[in-house]
């Protein structure tokens, strides 16, 4: 396959670089108090934050993974990008205005709120370091995936380089820009992938006569499967093991994301809760556009490039995307496609660094080392001294995870979101009863499951795709723990809350209220 | 899909970006008093009785979405219009019921509940 010309791919990604460092660098010059650092000054309207949550949410895995799995096995990707939109409905209908109005920094303001603060903060920061953890990871894998596809680097070093660069930029947007220009760069990210994909897809219907019936028609000719891409379980069909593992897959999908850290924070980002449902209204119509997008280009790929050669290329289904581009608008279009790529991995990297660094300064350091005493200005030095550690970590960790699989770390950190995050969210914010236990209880209870089934799992040993393929000590059938774990985290949550007598009314009262009215709320800042 | 519009503000007009925190922080017997007053008890009910069945109506018809193509591929596969079969159609519908909700969530919203959390809110941090 045809990579294009890898100089014009890499000049255009640094162009990228250098006009976002720019905006980066202006506005980080208002970013000076620790609200700054964390929530950007809370000046952001509804529809940047949403167009935010889109550059933060339609990752490189989403992009390249669900055109590829729609060029190669129809169907099924589209039914695996649905759970990935309806699942913002959770967070509009019950999460998004609450956690805006009862929180300052991070989930676990709002998920302390009520019980006793250091042993929820330090679940909750658990559960939000391991879960960017694994997002983190699969970012960081996905660029080195995408080095030897769309550079054309293939040896190691070249690709472990690759992704230091990305690493070192991704450390360089938080320490100048903090929650203020990350927001920018995400923006910036999100609607140039969304302008290019909207853009290929008008393309290939215009080509079409506007008719996706005929797309379809097309696809079906050159798969050699045939009628099969239009029909489910082309994918997940192999046996009963994989059908289950894939509404497990389903059930991570709809309840994670509004569990995923790095979403939740970005809700901090606007001045008000009507703003911040704002917010996911844009971002449900962009994340929308684009599934109807990819759904379009998926199946374009399939008759423009053939099942066959994406299989065959670099990087397998992965390479779908940028070898449509590359038949539609030839190098110039791969190299914009290509840069747009990278420049998705450098956004949702730098949404993650800012949330686990906001997470160990605000909820470890602070509240529970240091019992809330620490002052905001020593509060965001750790921040900042946390995203160098963290970034140097997943540089690691990325180089180590270069041969993962990307899709499936991105499913599992939307597990652990679904199984340990999002149950004691939904109870803090709906149950009058639930308390300290419940809460604790629910958050290990779910991390530590979906991590045991997963390690136990054919994704861990015992399969020839697995990570350790010589060793084989699964038991756990499944590839997704959600179906087990997601339960798990709601009923460790009630049996924990109904075996411990506390409870706080006064403390109950005042989260209810505010949840609902959002009085007593930060607001907008000046300087 | 409406559009949020940016000159329409939240009621006191308060989230304008330049206003600080300047506000009163209610007292903990006034939330309490808030919490049992009738008003309240509105609110609650009102966003409730709209949330919590949307939240389960568009649970189960995403469900019945996801099992439907795992365990009933042969009635999915059945074509309606050109290639489109009825498979691909209710994943068309997913987006579309998604959108519909939204917007249907956000007329309720502006209607029912943003007046009342407004009126409420105006008495505990006061008037500026």
């Amino acid at each position: 396959m045809d990579v294009g010309n890898p100089w014009l791919n890499i000049g255009i990604f640094l162009v990228f670089v250098a006009v976002t460092l720019v905006i980066v660098v202006r506005v980080s010059r208002t970013t000076r108090s620790v609200g700054d650092f964390y929530h950007g000054g809370r000046g952001f309207s509804g529809r940047q934050n949403g167009i935010a949550i889109a550059g933060d949410y339609l990752s490189a895995a989403s992009f390249l993974g669900i055109v590829g799995a729609v060029a190669l096995y129809g169907y099924d990707g589209l039914l695996y990008s649905v759970g990935f939109l309806v699942a913002w409905l959770v967070a509009l209908l019950l999460v998004a205005e609450p956690l805006r109005n009862t929180g300052k920094y991070t989930m676990a303001d709002v998920l302390s709120f009520r019980m006793r603060q250091r042993p929820v903060r330090t679940a909750a920061a658990t559960s939000t370091l391991a879960i960017t953890f694994f997002y983190l990871l699969a970012q960081m894998a996905g660029a080195g995936a995408l080095v030897s596809l769309l550079l054309g680097v293939d040896s190691r070093a070249g690709q472990s380089f690759v992704i230091a660069v990305v690493g070192a930029l991704m450390i360089l947007y938080v320490m100048i820009g903090g929650m203020k220009g990350t927001t920018w760069v995400q923006i910036i990210k999100a609607v140039l992938l969304i302008a290019a994909v909207g853009v290929m897809t008008v393309w290939i219907m215009a080509a079409n006569g506007f008719n996706l019936s005929a797309v379809l028609g097309r696809a079906v000719d050159a798969h050699p499967d045939g009628e099969a891409i239009l029909e489910p379980m082309l994918q997940y069909g192999v046996s009963d093991t994989t059908k289950i593992g894939f509404v497990s897959l389903a059930v991570a999908l709809v309840f994670g994301a509004a569990g995923l850290p790095h979403v939740l924070m970005r809700f901090y980002t606007v001045p008000s809760a009507k703003e911040a449902r704002r917010s996911v209204v844009w971002a449900i119509a962009l994340i929308g556009f684009f599934y109807l997008c990819t759904l379009v280009l998926g199946y374009a790929a399939t008759y423009l490039v053939g099942a066959d050669t994406i299989r065959n290329a670099p990087g397998g289904s992965n390479a779908a995307a940028p070898a449509l581009a590359y038949e539609l608008g030839g190098t110039l279009l791969l190299g914009i496609v290509a840069a747009v790529a990278f420049a998705t991995i450098l956004a949702v990297v730098a949404g993650l660094t800012i949330t686990a660094s906001a997470s160990f300064a605000h909820d470890v350091y602070n509240g529970v080392l240091k019992h809330g005493k620490a002052s905001p200005e020593k509060e965001v030095k750790v921040a900042r001294r946390t995203a160098v550690v963290i970034g140097a970590i997943s540089i690691v960790g990325g180089i180590l995870a270069a041969e993962q699989n990307v899709a499936f770390l991105v499913s599992l950190a939307f597990a652990i979101a679904a199984s340990a995050n999002l149950p004691s969210i939904l109870y803090s914010l709906y149950w009058k009863r639930f308390n300290t236990r419940g809460s604790t209880w629910s958050i290990y209870g779910g991390l530590l499951s979906a991590l045991v089934l997963i390690t136990f799992s054919p994704v861990v040993s015992g399969s020839e795709t697995a990570m350790i393929p010589g060793a084989d000590f699964a038991w756990f059938p499944l590839t997704n723990p959600a179906i087990i774990s997601v339960p798990l985290g709601f009923f460790l949550g009630w049996l924990g809350t109904i075996t411990s007598g506390e409870h706080d009314d006064v403390k109950h009262a005042e989260m209810e209220v505010r949840s609902m009215t959002g009085a007593g709320a930060e607001r907008a800042v000046t300087h | 899909m409406t559009q949020p519009d940016p000159q329409d503000r939240p009621p006191g007009g308060d989230a304008r970006p330049g206003l600080t925190t300047g506000l009163r922080q209610p007292t903990a017997a006034e939330l309490r008093a808030v919490q049992a007053s009738e008003d309240f008890g509105r609110l609650r009910r009102s966003f409730r009785v709209f949330a919590f069945p949307m939240t389960a109506a568009f649970f189960v018809w995403y469900l019945s979405y996801v099992l439907l193509s795992t365990y009933a591929g042969d009635l999915l596969s059945v074509d309606v219009v050109g290639n489109l079969n009825i498979g691909l159609l209710f994943g068309l519908a997913q987006f579309a019921t998604t959108f519909l909700i939204t917007w249907l969530y956000i007329r309720h919203a502006n209607r029912s509940l943003d007046p009342i959390a407004g009126r409420l809110r105006t008495e505990l941090e006061g008037d500026e």
